[in-house]
């Protein structure tokens, strides 16, 4: 006992010096602790900023100047006129014979509510915008504000705007910010993703069943499984190449739609892009899959067998049924992947600006992601202001999607 | 030969089955049309995926050949200038930058990303990480396009107020390089966890067993254990930040530059890329050409990168199994 004890004095520190030793330790350690930590706490704070910054443009004080003031047209508000009597200010405030040019080209009678109300807007009130403010501004410096447009722009008027409102949604593509919206985008993006998921979903999962119940351990299905390994770390704009070659250029005929009778004129179309993401996403539809069909237990297969089920029949039966929410867990990953993916859609050839809904695979097209990069790429301030709208809208589309997958994984794993 | 086979078989009946049906019962593998069928098309669905590939090295490599046969091969890697209107195509200038932005990328992204996963794996309670993992992972599901939206409004603005007006150019490599790295936190964090998550427990107590502390542990036990699957996940970020399109498009600048001053605008391969092509693009000049030479060399670094990441999560798994 006595020499243990003088082995550890020799070679440990003793006393003070080992509180020392632990104290300095245990300080080292709390200080890297703090440090892991706010690097996590990093990502926190990137993403709140991130989603401040949108929201800081997305509302705020716009100053309006109005070619006729808007409370001159009428006793009441123009949004609570009725459509006779939105005809009667249109016909009073323009010269006659542009109003017969716009009665020649389609009869007051024939047009909507909301067509003649924008006719309005358009041709009387002839909205300016001349200077916009951002959430934080016009929040905090309301004062300077109003101080700024009495002293600049005293024709103004300055209204708090949200840049996001159902017109928003529900109007086209725009030159003019103000009237410009994403109709057409969502629309595009909604076709190209449908007809993604028709190909991408048999095709992945078709793929994933082979790999894990059909393949043998031999060189062929070994290079067939790196190969897709490799193909989900190529860069999306190598794919959008590989469509622009194959899909827009190769198969022409086809992705413009000649052989079905609806030309379009070239093969920059929404099936093309379709084609383009489901590669790009099959990958990820395959990986995500095998998972979920790894992950069923060996017994239901082996049970299935041993009652004389065919390989198909377990499959069909046994192994997909218990596979199911892994595989659509998966694809609505692989599918909010595929709504976001902007790099591809540019190089494939998705127009920019489009006023026309897409009417089906062959219609020219554009998509949400491509609106916000073009948006995004302009210098005017009004276009940063649509470009985060636009960026609201793609975000809660994503977050719904992913909310869906959440809620089916817990729904299925209970019944399991 | 088949005939034979099956007549053997057929002569192991089964007496039970003899007496209940006149048929005779064979129990040898029956082939079957319609699952044959089916085991067809779920091969076809598997070797799609090689189509791809064969797909991606024949359109590159046809179109760059077109490429190669009017521009050299070692002017295309030594020129310093890319102006395709005075017939200059030399890729330094693209890729340099890429590789500009993709190091100030990997200077936050690396650390940070490390630095999560050290805090995920052997600090977090559970609470935490059940709120920090999402975040992550939101971060991940953002849109690229969105941080390019955020490098040029928020990135941009920051630096400038900074570093000076006058130093900084609107469009620069700084800010896309910056937010690049946001992005590739969570990739990074998320794959290195795994690889410190793969380390056995065993490992852990043993330390804790002889009085290290948690630092100690996790810096000095877990971490040299799971090192290769970090350095993998630090390949894959680079091969990723390599490869990203949109936030240089959006934030880095459209003209091709050589410079090595990261607050200048210059043009990355990817972002030519996409600017050349989201033009109206005539498929017989010389610009569609070069673009494939551009997506080529894209493509083999990536590759190259992934491939290097593959084999050293291979190496880290067979450590213990």
């Amino acid at each position: 006992m006595t020499t243990l004890n003088e082995d550890v004095k020799s070679g440990l520190p003793q006393g003070e010096a080992s509180r020392r030793n632990i104290a300095s330790r245990r300080r080292k350690g709390a200080i890297w602790r703090t440090i892991f930590l706010s690097a996590t706490i990093f990502g926190l704070i990137a993403l709140s900023l991130l989603i401040y910054n949108v929201a800081n443009e997305v509302f705020g004080y716009v100053a309006i100047e109005y070619a006729v003031d808007p409370a001159t047209l009428s006793d009441k508000p123009l949004d609570e006129l009725n459509k006779d009597e939105l005809v009667a200010v249109l016909q009073g405030n323009m010269r006659k014979n542009a109003f017969r040019t716009l009665e020649n080209e389609k009869p007051m009678a024939n047009r909507s509510d909301s067509e003649v109300y924008d006719l309005v807007v358009e041709r009387v009130l002839k909205p300016q915008t001349l200077e916009t403010w951002t959430l934080r501004d016009s929040w905090f410096n309301k004062a300077a504000i109003d101080a700024q447009v009495a002293s600049d722009f005293p024709e103004a008027k300055l209204e708090f705007r949200s840049w996001i409102s159902t017109s928003f949604l529900t109007t086209p593509m725009s030159s003019d910010p103000l009237r410009a919206g994403v109709r057409t985008a969502l629309l595009g993006s909604l076709w190209m993703i449908a007809i993604t998921i028709l190909f991408a979903f048999p095709i992945g999962v078709g793929a994933a069943i082979y790999l894990e119940e059909y393949a043998t351990d031999n060189r062929f299905n070994r290079i067939i499984q790196t190969n897709i390994n490799n193909l989900a770390g190529v860069p999306s704009i190598i794919y959008g190449m590989l469509g622009l070659v194959i899909f827009v250029r190769t198969l022409e005929p086809i992705t413009s739609g000649r052989m079905f009778g609806a030309d379009s004129g070239n093969g920059r179309t929404i099936v093309a892009a379709s084609l383009t993401m489901m590669l790009l996403i099959l990958p990820i539809m395959i990986i995500n899959g095998q998972e979920a069909i790894r992950a069923v237990p060996l017994s239901l297969r082996q049970a299935s067998y041993g009652l004389g089920a065919t390989k198909w029949q377990t499959i069909w039966h046994h192994v997909l049924p218990n596979a199911l929410p892994g595989i659509f867990t998966g694809t609505i990953l692989a599918i909010s992947r595929a709504i976001g993916e902007t790099a591809p859609l540019i190089v494939v050839g998705a127009s920019t600006f489009i006023v026309t809904d897409p009417d089906g695979p062959f219609a020219k097209f554009t998509a949400l992601p491509i609106q916000i990069y073009n948006w995004t790429s302009r210098p005017q301030p009004e276009f940063a202001h649509i470009a985060a709208s636009a960026i609201v809208v793609l975000l809660v589309m994503l977050l719904s999607l992913n909310a869906i997958a959440v809620v089916l994984r817990n729904r299925f794993s209970k019944r399991g | 030969m088949d005939d034979k086979v099956s007549i053997g078989m057929d002569s192991r009946r089964i007496t039970t089955s003899q007496r209940e049906t006149t048929r005779p019962f064979s129990l040898k593998k029956q082939s079957r049309l319609g699952e044959n069928i089916i085991q067809g098309f779920l091969l076809f669905c598997g070797v799609l995926s090689m189509f791809t590939t064969i797909g991606i090295v024949i359109v590159l490599g046809s179109e760059s050949i077109a490429f190669f046969r009017q521009v050299s091969i070692v002017e295309f890697l030594t020129n310093t200038v890319w102006s395709p209107q005075i017939d200059e195509f030399g890729i330094l200038p693209l890729l340099l930058s890429t590789l500009l932005t993709s190091t100030i990328a990997m200077f936050i992204a690396l650390p940070t990303g490390l630095a999560a996963a050290i805090y995920l794996s052997e600090y977090a309670s559970r609470r935490a990480r059940s709120i920090l993992k999402p975040v992550l992972e939101v971060l991940a599901g953002v849109p690229t396009v969105v941080y390019g939206y955020f490098a040029l409004k928020f990135m941009t603005p920051l630096l400038k107020s900074v570093f000076g007006e006058a130093n900084v150019n609107i469009y620069n490599m700084a800010s896309a390089g910056l937010v690049m790295g946001i992005m590739i936190i969570p990739l990074v964090s998320s794959m290195s966890e795994d690889a410190l998550s793969a380390v056995p427990r065993a490992l852990r107590e043993g330390a804790y067993g002889l009085g290290a502390t948690r630092l100690e542990t996790a810096i000095k036990v877990v971490l040299p254990a799971g090192i290769s699957g970090i350095i993998a996940a630090f390949v894959v970020a680079i091969s990723r930040a390599v490869g990203e399109t949109m936030i240089v498009a959006v934030a880095a600048g459209a003209k091709p530059t050589f410079t090595f001053n990261p607050f200048e605008a210059a043009e990355t391969m990817t972002g030519h890329i996409a600017r050349i092509s989201g033009g109206d693009l005539s498929y017989a000049s010389i610009d569609y050409n070069s673009i494939f030479a551009i997506g080529l060399t894209l493509f083999l670094m990536t590759l190259g990168l992934n491939m290097i990441s593959r084999r050293l999560v291979r190496r880290f798994r067979e450590v213990y199994e």
